[in-house]
């Protein structure tokens, strides 16, 4: 298949332009339409699932928190209460860490090693000018990274890959924990279900709930779903 | 043409196709999304429907898998009665914020107990380890001088050594995730557990810390709700100091830097972060032995 042979030279690639069928019509010649999307590619030549797919997603979610919190840490709202510009320089510190952890196990796999200037968020739906603003932004990035954790490990094939992911995954959930407290005490465990367990979502739950963030169209159809 | 090949090509694109096309599948998914409205008490029969659909009978679960599963449950029951007594001490524990906080988390452990009971088919009556196993003071059944004499009459005590399980909960669970590979329902499940512990572990972090009692920063700056290098030992000085040091070879000490074989701390110096950040960033997984060895201070007995 065209489309497939383009991502197993490709891995991701950002702004590449693919075909997207437009459902499945009972018309002889679909149209393809083009667009532009980034698609993480876990596929290697043959067909088996490798890593790199669901690491650079991780990384995108790094990315995402590192560029909020570098942006809140660099214009904190006045009304911040004493320690909590302390607490956020501490995620930033640490969301810029994992960031730059994955960009360096990634290498030239990075879906943005051969960009000229990384992705622009937007962060233009948060409210970042009080307090209660910037602590709800954190608890709902904080919250989707940590169930995007949750549910990304069982996709990965490598050990190494899941310790990898593992070890980052509980200080997200200890930041979403802090940050639900900032706005409401006591909501650390408001994600947690009614089975004791806490959320999980999918590459396509989460790409939902990112994009509004993101300046490209997102896509998990290359990621694995097992 | 080739039928599966199709499929799976269209899976690329459409990674829903396979619900179109097999019910079942469609039924199961169903299933899941449904775990977080269901009322409590109707969770455990649930998931036992939801596993045997997922991998079969009990019996068929690789004895490595059940071995990680049977640790981890002993690991919940220390962790329930623990917070189970805390709050059933009158005057241990004030009303309020704080109350709430640990009856929360009370109840969360005593549902990974249901839920890993249910994953290893054990009927929920069934009770695998007694409260009577666990001496919270760490004399061990009073052969020896207690660790933490005054650990349900002193608030803070008790918060200390409930952050000092949770923490070791956390770097269980992570150090078990490898063992549960060839399962992605269980290991999901296990993620889920641990992403929990986290969250446990940070609010009780920011409870000793003195806030917030009402939304708002904490009063003090220490401990912070993530950890930081070893921690000075911990809450317990050298009684925890293995919680937050070293395992077996292959699992480092919270204070490790180096993570895929690369000193972050060296590499990324360049963003003049202090040295604590690179440490925070990151939690260390702990071996079966040496968590046991941890857990055993608080067991009457030599084995858990």
């Amino acid at each position: 298949m065209q489309r497939r042979s383009f991502f197993k030279v490709a891995g991701a690639s950002v702004a590449a332009s693919t075909l997207v069928l437009a459902g499945c019509s009972d018309e002889p010649d679909p149209t393809p339409v083009a667009e532009n999307i980034l698609a993480f590619n876990s596929f290697d030549a043959q067909g088996n699932v490798i890593d790199d797919g669901i690491l650079n997603y991780a990384y995108l979610l790094t990315q995402l928190e590192a560029a909020f919190y570098q942006k809140v840490v660099a214009a904190p709202p006045a009304d911040l209460q004493q320690g909590e510009l302390a607490y956020l320089t501490d995620l930033r510190d640490h969301e810029l860490i994992h960031r730059e952890y994955l960009k360096a196990i990634l290498g030239s796999k990075a879906y943005d090693s051969g960009a000229a200037t990384p992705l622009e968020f937007t962060f233009t739906s948060f409210t970042l000018t009080t307090r209660v603003g910037v602590w709800a932004a954190a608890q709902q990035l904080e919250d989707i990274a940590a169930a995007a954790y949750n549910g990304a490990g069982k996709l990965l094939v490598v050990t190494a890959n899941l310790l990898a992911l593992a070890k980052i995954a509980s200080v997200e959930s200890r930041h979403a924990a802090l940050a639900h407290e900032m706005v409401q005490a006591d909501s650390f465990g408001a994600t947690i279900g009614a089975d004791g367990l806490d959320d999980t979502k999918t590459p396509t739950e989460v790409f939902v709930l990112i994009q509004p963030f993101v300046p490209i169209k997102l896509s998990a159809a290359n990621l694995p779903i097992s | 043409m080739n039928i599966l090949k199709l499929i799976s090509d269209i899976e690329k694109v459409d990674p829903e196709v396979y619900d179109r096309f097999d019910s079942r599948r469609k039924v199961f998914k169903h299933m899941t999304g449904m775990g977080k409205t269901l009322a409590s008490a109707a969770v455990p029969g649930f998931l036992g429907a939801v596993f045997n659909k997922a991998y079969g009978q009990t019996s068929t679960l690789p004895q490595g898998i059940q071995d990680i599963l049977n640790f981890a449950l002993k690991l919940e029951y220390l962790e329930y009665y623990f917070y189970n007594k805390g709050l059933a001490t009158t005057g241990l524990i004030p009303s309020g914020a704080g109350r709430d906080a640990l009856s929360v988390i009370r109840d969360d452990e005593n549902k990974h107990v249901a839920f890993l009971k249910t994953a290893l088919g054990i009927s929920a009556a069934t009770v695998v380890v007694p409260e009577s196993k666990f001496d919270f003071t760490g004399s061990k059944g009073g052969t020896r001088a207690a660790l933490f004499a005054d650990v349900f009459s002193n608030y803070q005590t008790f918060l200390a050594v409930a952050q000092s399980f949770e923490d070791t909960g956390v770097r269980a669970y992570k150090g078990g995730a490898a063992g549960l590979m060839a399962n992605d329902t269980i290991l999901e499940a296990a993620l889920n557990i641990h992403s929990v512990e986290a969250r446990h572990a940070s609010h009780l972090r920011t409870m000793r810390r003195g806030g917030p009692t009402v939304a708002g920063a904490g009063t003090g700056a220490s401990p912070k709700s993530w950890i930081t290098g070893t921690e000075s030992g911990g809450a317990g000085g050298s009684i925890t100091a293995p919680i937050y040091g070293a395992g077996a070879s292959g699992f480092p000490a919270e204070d490790n830097v180096t993570q895929g074989g690369v000193n972050l701390q060296t590499a990324l110096s360049s963003l003049n972060f202090p040295a604590t950040a690179f440490t925070e960033a990151f939690d260390e997984p702990l071996d079966g032995t040496t968590v046991t060895n941890i857990v055993l201070n608080f067991v009457v007995g030599t084995t858990l």
